[in-house]
């Protein structure tokens, strides 16, 4: 029997929830679903779905081209739905770059001056390290879904009653 | 010796006494195992684990698919509760193995025991039971639909099952030195459930001189090729925030029992969460997670798994050194936001 897994998009999404058999209150669970999330999302707007102290997982919709980003530490971009490819650029003008004891992506005003590292081509369900030091921009010529593994910083979006079933 | 939870404090003795066991029984050729106050033998359908406040019969094969990740994960985080009845508390460097210490039912009787042990020494116990007591053709890490029994008499062994060692990425599958893909030639087949996902990797164009600085894999192809069920490995590393992925069919062996928070991304199909109070078993609530959902679990809960198809998981968890000391002190709370 040929098996047909089940992958969502932010146009085919169906949401489980959270019952409550005991003490218990269905907010505690932080319930939501990134394809919900980034279906009311502005493109590039990173909406945190996960938090864990100051670590974040944040679902972006993307679209188009987004900013230019740099981090003073390690991030990732899980493809979640579409395809895009993701550009490098080692910056030259290493005061441009945020202090290494910075957490989270810093938006950068334009494209930096710099070495080009490199492109990377995605399609669904591909993971992409985002380097520390390194900026980068999105690029989606249709729909996408991203989910960035990060740290709460300026771009960071919280919203829980907004996206949590309570 | 009746415990109450409240009593099983950080100054707990640690029994640093080496397990023994025996030669094995001439009738089903298993051997047996003591440590501590506990001792363990198993026989053609069932574990039996005695200590001094009782007795506690396991079906053979859940018993060893507990066992299997208790030993795997290196007694994992917080609680590893094999049943509702016994089941091992990570201390890092010390653990707690139980008997109904977790169970309100045995509590009120006083018939829960409690013992601490030097964590290397419990786990030479658990590794060399789990070792004798696995026969040909059984993988505790398998799904039931993808493994033979562990039933009947001793009938050879599979150290190559329980041996598997689960990969863990330093900072990023594929950079140079670290984990790599998962391949027919590495010995990862595409599992039956998964044959339908895209096997493509990402398209690399590294400029001259980046090559091993920039880098990407197939996540779906690498969870699809997953020769065990509920057993994450690390793909990823951001600081102290591990990605762990994982495929899951059938029932999670464990109940397991945070000693923090941690979070489930359900990448592809369906798991139906089990969640009881840490302490007590008593029930308080089901999640069901389907493709997208994403959710905590507090770190106050003990939570159980169930996936009628193989599916993808990502469990996001958070290693900061001492913080299942923060959150039991209670400076952390037990739900990472309010709202």
């Amino acid at each position: 029997m040929d098996e047909q897994t089940v992958f969502a998009s932010i146009d085919n999404y169906t949401k489980g929830g959270v019952e409550i058999t005991g003490k218990d209150e269905p907010w505690r669970y932080l319930f939501s679903n990134m394809f919900e999330v980034t279906s009311n999302s502005q493109p590039w707007e990173r909406i945190v779905v996960a938090k864990n102290l100051e670590f974040t997982i944040e679902a972006t919709r993307a679209e188009g081209e987004s900013p230019w980003y740099t981090c003073a530490h390690d991030e990732t971009a899980l493809l979640m739905q579409g395809a895009m490819e993701v550009h490098f650029i080692k910056p030259g003008d290493t005061s441009a770059l945020p202090p290494e004891d910075k957490e989270g992506a810093v938006r950068l005003s334009g494209e930096p001056q710099g070495a080009k590292m490199g492109h990377i081509v995605a399609s669904r369900g591909h993971l992409t390290l985002l380097p520390a030091g390194a900026a980068y921009q999105f690029r989606a010529d249709g729909l996408a879904m991203i989910l960035i593994q990060s740290v709460l910083g300026d771009e960071s979006i919280e919203k829980w009653a907004e996206i949590c079933q309570h | 010796m009746s415990t109450a939870i409240k009593d099983i404090a950080d100054n707990t003795p640690i029994n640093t006494t080496a397990h023994s066991e025996s030669a094995p029984d001439p009738h089903n050729g298993y051997r047996k195992y003591a440590i501590g106050g506990f001792s363990f033998e198993r026989d053609e359908y069932f574990a039996r684990i005695k200590s001094p406040t009782g007795t506690h019969v396991v079906d053979i094969e859940n018993f060893l698919r507990s066992m299997m990740r208790d030993v795997a994960w290196g007694f994992f985080y917080g609680w590893v509760n094999f049943d509702e009845v016994i089941g091992t508390v990570n201390h890092y460097g010390s653990v707690d193995l139980y008997m109904g210490t977790y169970n309100s039912a045995y509590r009120e009787a006083g018939t829960d025991y409690t013992e601490r042990f030097d964590s290397q020494n419990l786990l030479a116990c658990f590794k060399s039971m789990l070792k004798d007591w696995t026969n040909t053709g059984f993988d505790p890490f398998a799904a039931p639909l993808e493994t033979g029994t562990a039933r009947g008499p001793k009938n050879g062994n599979n150290d190559a099952a329980v041996d598997f060692q689960r990969e863990l990425a330093d900072r990023f599958v594929t950079l140079p030195g670290d984990s790599e893909i998962r391949t027919d030639e590495r010995g990862f087949p595409v599992n039956r459930q998964f044959s339908d996902v895209s096997q493509e990797e990402p398209e690399i164009h590294a400029e001259p001189g980046f090559e091993g600085e920039i880098a990407a894999f197939n996540l779906f192809k690498y969870l699809s090729r997953s020769p065990v069920t509920w057993n994450p490995s690390i793909v990823s590393i951001v600081k102290n925030s591990a990605y762990c992925p994982t495929s899951e069919e059938h029932i999670l062996p464990i109940d397991h029992g945070n000693d923090r928070v941690e979070w489930f991304i359900q990448l592809s199909d369906e798991i139906s969460w089990r969640v009881g109070d840490k302490d007590s078993g008593a029930p308080r609530a089901v999640v069901t997670m389907k493709a997208g959902d994403v959710s905590c679990m507090p770190a106050d809960i003990r939570h159980k798994g169930f996936s009628p198809k193989r599916s993808m998981l990502l469990v996001w968890e958070n290693l900061t050194p001492g913080l299942e000391k923060r959150y039991e002190s209670g400076e952390l709370p037990p739900v990472p936001a309010e709202f």
